[in-house]
C-alpha cells in the first residue's frame, strides 16, 4: 500500500525535480533513489514491518505472491534504470518527465496487481496504458516512433473498451464489481457472464499480444525507442499476465472447465505465431519483439492450467523473462546496427558484450542453470499436472525448440562469423550492472526456490 | 568406513575435477600453456578413475554415492551414484580424453585456452550423465554436456560447420525438451514426488500414459544414440566438427543414449518397453543396413566412419530391446570398445587429412609405401571395428548377436547381414586407400612422419584392443551387477 502510493507519488517528485535541476544527467540519481525507496518500502511491507490501514473498501487485497510480484517488478525497474540511464538523456529532451511516467506506469502495476474489483482492474491497465503511448512516441522527430504511438493508442484505446464493455456484462449479470462476487456468480453460468467473460479474454490477450490480437505489437516494439521498447516488453507485459491471471483465477476459477479450451487456443496460436515469424526476422530488436510474443505464449500456460505451479511459475517467468529481456535490450541498444549482420564478430570486438548477451539468450531459449529454464519448467509442469489437452504441452516444447533456432543465430554471429561489430562505449557501472544481471540469471537457475519461496 | 571420513565421494570428483581445471584452462592463455595444462588434467582424471576401480566393493558405499538436498521443494536432489556401468562409462571418458588431446596435440587451434577449458567441460558434463542418479540431476547435464559441444563444432569446425552443428543443436534441443515432459509426466506419477531413479522405478502409469512418456523418453535418447530413422544430424556434425570433437561426439557422446536405454527407459517402462520392443528392434536393424549400405558409398572418410558408426550403434540398441542377459552384457562391454576403437578410426583419418591434404577415398592411394606405421595401426583398428575375433568388438558382438538370437531368428540373420557389409566396406576402404596404385597425392611437404602424439594414442589404443580381445573379463566383471540389476527389473514384470 505504502509502495504502491509511494510510486506515484515519486512520479510527481519527478516532474518537479525536472523544473528545478536543470541536468539532464540529474534525472538518473533522483529516479534510482525512488526506486530504491520503493524496494525498501515493499520489502518492509512483506515482512509486516511497515503497514498502512486505510479504509479502501476491499477493493484492493495485499495478498503475498502480490507483494513479491511488486518487489521483482521493483527490482527489474531498478536493474532497467542503471542498465538504461544513458539511453534516456538520449532519446530526447524530457528525461525527468520519462521516468515520472515510468513511476506513473509501476502504480498502475501495483492497482493491476492487487486489484480485487474489476473497476481498480481497469484503472490499472489505463494508468498503465497512457503513460506508455507518450513513451511509444518520445522520439519525437522519428516518424516511426510516431506511428508506433498512435498504433499503439489506437489500438489500445479499443481493447479498453472492449475490456469496459466485458465489465458491463458482468456488472449486469452479478450485480458487483468485486471479483469475489463475480465468482459467486459464474455457479450459473448465464450467457452474459459468458459474454463478459469472453470479451474481458480479448481484451486482456490484447494487453499481453496473444495471437490473434498481437498484431499491433511488432509495429510498435518495433517503432517505439528501444529504451522503451525494453520496458515495455518485460515489466509491463508480465505485469499484464499477473493481471490476467489473477483475474481469470479469482473471478472465473469455477468455471475454468469452461474457457479452458479457448485459452489452450489462443496459447498455441501464440506460440506458433511468435516463434515462426521469429525465425524470419533480420533485425535483431525486431526478432525480440516477437520472441516477446513467443514468452508471453508460454506464461499464458499458466492462465491456461491455474494451479499452485502455474503461480509460482509466473513470479519465476516474470523475473527470469524480464531480466534476460532487460539485459539483452540493453546490449541491442549499445550495438550501432541493430540487424543481425551488425551482430558478426561481437564476440571478438567486445567479448563481454557478447559473453553477458549470450548468457541472457541461453535463459530465453531455456537451457538448464539458466533461469530460463525453470521458469519453463514450471510453466509445463503446471500444464502437465493439469491434465488436459496434452497435445498442447507437446506443441509447446517443439515451438521451445524452434525459438532455439532465432535465439542462437544470434550467438552464431557474435561468435562464428566474421565481421567488425561496433558497439558503443560502455560505462563501468553498466558493465558491473550487466555481470550482476547474469549472474542472477543464473543464480535463479540453479536455486529457483529462493524466490519461489518468497511466496509463503 | 565412516561416512564423515569422506571428503568427496569419487562422482563428485570425476564432476569437479575436470570442470574447475576447464575454467582454469580458460584463463591460461600464454602459448600452449592450456594445451599442457588440459593433457595434465586428463591424466589426472584417468588416476582418479582407475583408483576408484578398487573400491567396487559394497563397503565402500559412501565413496560412490553421495546425495544434496538442492530443490526440495522440487523433490529434486542432487544425488550421484557410480554403479558399475556408470564406472565402465567415466573409464571410458576419462581415457578418451588425454587420447584425444595426445593425438591432436600438434593441432594448433585459434585461442587454444578456450578450446581447451570447453572440451573439459564437456568432459565434466558428461561423468554428471553418468552418474546422474536424478532425473532432474540428469537432464541437466544431459542439456549442459552439449552446449559446450556447440561452441566447439562451430567455433573450430570446417567449412559448414554453423549449418550442420546448428542442425545437430536443435535436433539434439527438441529430443531433450520432449524428455523433459516425459521426467514430468513420470515425475507426477512417483510415489512420493521425487526425481529419484528409484521413484521413478516404482512409478505407477496409467497404461496409457506409459505408452506416451515411453515414446517421449525414448525419441530424445534416439536421437542422441542415433538411431534410424532421427540419424541425419550425425554424419554432418561428425564431417564439420574438429576431429577432436568428433571423437568425443562419437566416441562418448553417443553412448549417452545408450546408457540411457539402459539406465532411463527400459526399468522405467517395463511394460511399454515389452509392448514396442518390436518396432524398435526393427528400427535399429533397418538402421544397421542402411547405414551399412551407405558407408560402402562413402567416398569421404569421415563420413564412412560416421556410417559405420551409427550401424553400430544399431546393434547396441537392437540388443538392449531385446533384453538377454548376455546380450546387455555385450551392450555394456561394446560401448566401452566401440568408444575406443572409434577414436583410433578418427586419429587415423585424422592423420591422412592432414598429411594428404584430402579425405576423399577416390583420390587417395597406395598410402602404405610411403607410411607403413599408420598402415599397421589401421588395420589393426579397422580390423578391431569389423569385429575379428581376437580384437576387443568381437566378445562384445558375439555376445550381443547371441543376445538378439534368443529374441528372434530372422532378425538376427538379417543384422548379421550388417557383419559383412561392415567387413566389405572397411576392406575396401583399406585397399583403396592404403593399397593399390600410388596416386597423385604426395604427402604434403615435411609431415611424412606421424607425430608422436598419434603414434602414442594409436599405441594405447591398439593394447587395449589386443587385451580386452584376449581378456574381457575385468569389464564383464566390472558391469556385471547392473547387467544382474537391468535383469530382475525387466523379468521382474
Amino acid at each position: 500500500m505504502i509502495a504502491l502510493i509511494l510510486s506515484a507519488l515519486w512520479g510527481v517528485v519527478m516532474m518537479f525535480s525536472g523544473i528545478f535541476l536543470k541536468n539532464k544527467k540529474a534525472a538518473a540519481p533522483v529516479a534510482i533513489t525512488g526506486i530504491i525507496a520503493l524496494l525498501i518500502v515493499s520489502y518492509l511491507e512483506y515482512n509486516a514491518v511497515l503497514y498502512l490501514d486505510a479504509d479502501i473498501r476491499g477493493m484492493l487485497k495485499f495478498s503475498a505472491f502480490g507483494q513479491v510480484f511488486t518487489g521483482v517488478v521493483f527490482f527489474c525497474t531498478l536493474i532497467y534504470f542503471i542498465l538504461n540511464a544513458a539511453e534516456f538523456e538520449e532519446t530526447g529532451n524530457d528525461t525527468f518527465e520519462y521516468y515520472a511516467l515510468i513511476f506513473f506506469i509501476l502504480s498502475g502495476i501495483g492497482l493491476v496487481t492487487y486489484f480485487n474489483t474489476l473497476l481498480m482492474l481497469f484503472l490499472g491497465i489505463e494508468i498503465i496504458s497512457i503513460p506508455l503511448y507518450i513513451l511509444a512516441g518520445s522520439d519525437k522527430k522519428n516518424l516511426k516512433s510516431n506511428e508506433a504511438s498512435l498504433k499503439y493508442f489506437l489500438m489500445g484505446a479499443f481493447s479498453s473498451g472492449i475490456m469496459l464493455m466485458g465489465i458491463a456484462f458482468l456488472y449486469g449479470a452479478s450485480g458487483t464489481f468485486y471479483i469475489d462476487g463475480i465468482n459467486v456468480a459464474t455457479a450459473g453460468f448465464s450467457p452474459m457472464i459468458a459474454i463478459g467473460l469472453v470479451l474481458l479474454l480479448i481484451s486482456m490477450s490484447f494487453k499481453v499480444s496473444a495471437a490473434p490480437f498481437h498484431f499491433w505489437t511488432p509495429d510498435v516494439y518495433d517503432g517505439s525507442p528501444t529504451v522503451v521498447t525494453s520496458f515495455m516488453a518485460t515489466i509491463v507485459k508480465v505485469a499484464s499476465f499477473v493481471a490476467f491471471l489473477r483475474l481469470f483465477d479469482n473471478a472465473f476459477g469455477k468455471v475454468h472447465a469452461q474457457w479452458q479450451i479457448l485459452v489452450a487456443l489462443i496459447t498455441a496460436a501464440t506460440l506458433f505465431i511468435g516463434n515462426i515469424t521469429a525465425v524470419f526476422q533480420q533485425s535483431v530488436k525486431r526478432m525480440l519483439s516477437y520472441s516477446s510474443i513467443a514468452q508471453a505464449g508460454f506464461m499464458l500456460l499458466a492462465v491456461f492450467s491455474l494451479n499452485t505451479f502455474a503461480k509460482e511459475g509466473l513470479i519465476l517467468y516474470a523475473a527470469a523473462y524480464s531480466l534476460a529481456t532487460i539485459g539483452s535490450f540493453a546490449v541491442v541498444i549499445k550495438m550501432k546496427d541493430y540487424s543481425l549482420e551488425g551482430f558478426n564478430g561481437l564476440g571478438k570486438t567486445q567479448p563481454f558484450l557478447a559473453l553477458m548477451n549470450t548468457i541472457f539468450l541461453l535463459s530465453l531459449t531455456g537451457i538448464p542453470l539458466t533461469a530460463g529454464f525453470f521458469a519453463k519448467y514450471y510453466m509445463l509442469i503446471g500444464a502437465v499436472k493439469n491434465g488436459h489437452q496434452t497435445w498442447l504441452v507437446i506443441f509447446a516444447v517443439l515451438m521451445a525448440a524452434i525459438s532455439a533456432y532465432y535465439y542462437f543465430r544470434v550467438i552464431q554471429a557474435m561468435y562464428f562469423k566474421e565481421g567488425n561489430a561496433e558497439a558503443k562505449p560502455v560505462s563501468a557501472v553498466f558493465k558491473y550492472t550487466l555481470l550482476f544481471t547474469a549472474m542472477l540469471v543464473i543464480v535463479l537457475g540453479m536455486f529457483p526456490s529462493l524466490l519461489t519461496k518468497a511466496l509463503y | 568406513m565412516n561416512p564423515k571420513d569422506v571428503l568427496l565421494t569419487f562422482p563428485e570428483l570425476l564432476l569437479w575435477f575436470p570442470l574447475i581445471s576447464g575454467l582454469i584452462a580458460f584463463v591460461l592463455k600464454k602459448g600452449d600453456h592450456a594445451k599442457k595444462w588440459a593433457l595434465t588434467s586428463s591424466f589426472i582424471t584417468v588416476g582418479i578413475v582407475a583408483a576408484s576401480l578398487f573400491f567396487t566393493d559394497q563397503k565402500y558405499f559412501n565413496f560412490n554415492n553421495v546425495s544434496y538436498f538442492w530443490m526440495p521443494s522440487l523433490g529434486s536432489s542432487f544425488a550421484l551414484m557410480y554403479d558399475g556401468m556408470g564406472r565402465m562409462l567415466c573409464l571410458l571418458t576419462a581415457v578418451s580424453f588425454p587420447l584425444v588431446f595426445l593425438s591432436t596435440y600438434t593441432n594448433d587451434y585459434k585461442k587454444p585456452h578456450s578450446f581447451y577449458g570447453l572440451m573439459l567441460l564437456t568432459q565434466s558434463g558428461l561423468m554428471g550423465v553418468f552418474c546422474a542418479m536424478d532425473a532432474l540431476v540428469f537432464y541437466f547435464f544431459w542439456e549442459l554436456a552439449l552446449i559446450p559441444v556447440y561452441f566447439l563444432s562451430s567455433i573450430w569446425g570446417g567449412e559448414k560447420r554453423i549449418q550442420a552443428t546448428f542442425k545437430f543443436f536443435v535436433y539434439t534441443f527438441a529430443g531433450s525438451l520432449l524428455l523433459l515432459i516425459g521426467i514430468i509426466y513420470v515425475y507426477l506419477h512417483t510415489p512420493e514426488g521425487t526425481f529419484s531413479l528409484r521413484a521413478f522405478m516404482e512409478a505407477k502409469l496409467p497404461p496409457g500414459k506409459e505408452k506416451v512418456a515411453f515414446w517421449l523418453f525414448f525419441i530424445a535418447f534416439a536421437i542422441k544414440m542415433p538411431v534410424f530413422p532421427f540419424h541425419t544430424w550425425q554424419p554432418d556434425a561428425y564431417e564439420q566438427s574438429p576431429t577432436g570433437v568428433t571423437m568425443i561426439l562419437s566416441g562418448i557422446m553417443v553412448k549417452m543414449g545408450v546408457f540411457a536405454l539402459i539406465r532411463w527407459l527400459v526399468p522405467v517402462f517395463p511394460y511399454a518397453t515389452q509392448m514396442f520392443s518390436n518396432i524398435v528392434v526393427v528400427l535399429a536393424v533397418t538402421g544397421m543396413i542402411y547405414a551399412s549400405c551407405i558407408a560402402w558409398m562413402q567416398d569421404d572418410l569421415k563420413r564412412l566412419v560416421a556410417y559405420s558408426s551409427i550401424a553400430h550403434i544399431g546393434l547396441m540398441c537392437a540388443a538392449v530391446f531385446a533384453r538377454a542377459e548376455s546380450g546387455v552384457e555385450g551392450v555394456m562391454i561394446q560401448m566401452f570398445n566401440h568408444g575406443i576403437n572409434i577414436i583410433g578410426l578418427w586419429i587415423v583419418v585424422n592423420a591422412v587429412e592432414k598429411y594428404w591434404g584430402t579425405r576423399k577415398i577416390s583420390e587417395l592411394g597406395g598410402l602404405a609405401n610411403t607410411s607403413p606405421t599408420l598402415t599397421i595401426f589401421l588395420v589393426i583398428i579397422a580390423l578391431a571395428n569389423i569385429a575379428l575375433p581376437l580384437t576387443n568388438a568381437f566378445v562384445g558382438e558375439f555376445l550381443m548377436f547371441n543376445g538378439l538370437f534368443a529374441y528372434g531368428k530372422w532378425t538376427t540373420a538379417i543384422a548379421l547381414i550388417s557383419i559383412i557389409l561392415a567387413a566389405v566396406y572397411t576392406l575396401n576402404m583399406i585397399q583403396k586407400v592404403f593399397y593399390g596404385p600410388v596416386r597423385a597425392h604426395y604427402p604434403l611437404a615435411g609431415v611424412t612422419r606421424l607425430d608422436k602424439g598419434a603414434v602414442v594414442a594409436l599405441s594405447i589404443i591398439v593394447i587395449i584392443i589386443f587385451v580386452l580381445g584376449v581378456y574381457p573379463k575385468p569389464l564383464i566383471e566390472l558391469t556385471m551387477s547392473t547387467v544382474g540389476a537391468f535383469m530382475n527389473k525387466v523379468h521382474g514384470l
